[in-house]
């Protein structure tokens, strides 16, 4: 190629994973700035990845903003009630071993309506994947108090600052017997895509909690002004520890600015699984 | 260790403008500052990213745009491979 000679940069209608897409149903509703689609694109760069056939492969989600990957992923995918992901996934685990389920789903229908489900889906160690997209709020409903939101946040239901101690997802999967444990964010998306491929080779029950920004709903009730001055708060504060030594000191505080916050690949032990 | 032996890949900028929907992440994230907002706009009145003017050559085919797009609308391939392959072609 001679110096002179110029790059033309051509222009595309479809991307090279949209065979792992219900492409025409793209743009998707997600709002500008939202992490949720990052972590569908992170999902389906796994599947390609993964070196398993696509039928291999099931989505399953709950209910919120979270809960509509299931229709943007073209593998087998399940839209359930609300915080009954995780039970519908572990019939068709216990039913079919073979299959590499994935709970794509937030921290509302996870953690708050399904709480029950996460903490004995691991203790039972059920072969799924869970990806908890945390946004720190209830975002499709405008923006309520979840239990994720940290001390001090604002929003619509706590317009002076929530005063409830949230969840520290990794401590409570860890605590109640997941194999695997993550956090990552969405900047962090190389990590994440590494995390989903780790844990789709593995037997049990494996959660990764993917941080993203909510800039309609948790971010104009803190002050955080649009998708990116979120990721560049994740930028600036994210520390990355592999194998966290101390798990009460992973708690988020995303209003004091000083404090860290701390990713990395936490648990990555050997158990049975339920039933597989 | 010989540097001017290391090749620095080349990428080429595939946009899918249709789905932009202006969130800035790739603007933002390219190493090399490669992209920038088009001056016009797409269906849903968005300024999409466009390649800036005289950083035609300067993509390293990272990825990173791609992988962080949450609408999968950019995307990179090896620029010397598709141009080795005009060549031979032609």
């Amino acid at each position: 190629m001679s110096v002179t000679e110029q790059t033309v940069h051509p222009t595309a209608d479809v991307h090279p994973i949209d065979h792992l897409l219900r492409a025409d149903r793209l743009p998707h509703i997600l709002c500008p700035g939202c992490g949720i689609g990052i972590v569908i694109h992170s999902y389906a760069q796994a599947i390609a990845e993964s070196g398993m056939p696509e039928n291999d492969h099931v989505c399953v989600s709950g209910i919120g903003c979270s809960g509509r990957a299931a229709g943007y992923v073209n593998v087998d995918s399940y839209h359930t009630t609300h915080g009954r992901a995780l039970p519908f996934a572990l019939g068709i685990a216990v039913h079919k071993p073979d299959l590499n389920v994935t709970v794509i789903s937030g921290d509302g229908d996870l953690t708050a309506i399904g709480g029950n489900h996460l903490i004995h889906a691991a203790r039972r160690n059920a072969n799924l994947n869970v990806i908890c997209i945390n946004n720190f709020n209830y975002g499709m409903t405008g923006g309520q108090v979840g239990p994720t939101t940290p001390i001090g946040a604002r929003g619509s239901t706590a317009p002076r600052g929530t005063t409830e101690r949230p969840f520290n997802l990794p401590y409570l999967a860890k605590a109640t017997g997941a194999v695997f444990v993550a956090r990552w964010t969405i900047l962090h998306v190389r990590e994440f895509q590494q995390a989903i491929l780790r844990s789709m080779q593995k037997k049990g029950f494996c959660f990764i909690e993917v941080l993203a920004p909510c800039p309609t709903s948790f971010g104009r009730a803190n002050k955080i002004g649009d998708g990116l001055h979120e990721m560049e708060i994740y930028r600036e504060r994210c520390r990355i520890e592999h194998g966290a030594s101390n798990f009460e000191d992973l708690d988020i505080d995303l209003i004091d600015d000083k404090k860290s916050i701390t990713v990395g690949n936490f648990v990555d032990i050997e158990r049975e699984a339920f039933l597989s | 260790m010989d540097l001017s032996l290391a090749q620095v890949p080349r990428g080429l900028v595939h946009v899918i403008a249709e789905r932009c929907k202006e969130c800035n992440f790739c603007i933002n994230y390219c190493p090399t500052d490669v992209l920038e907002y088009s001056t016009e706009i797409n269906a849903k009145g968005y300024h999409y990213p466009v390649v800036a003017e005289g950083k035609e050559d300067a993509c390293i085919q990272c990825r990173f745009c791609d992988l962080i797009c949450p609408e999968l609308a950019i995307y990179t391939t090896d620029a010397s491979a598709t141009q080795s392959k005009e060549r031979d072609a032609g």
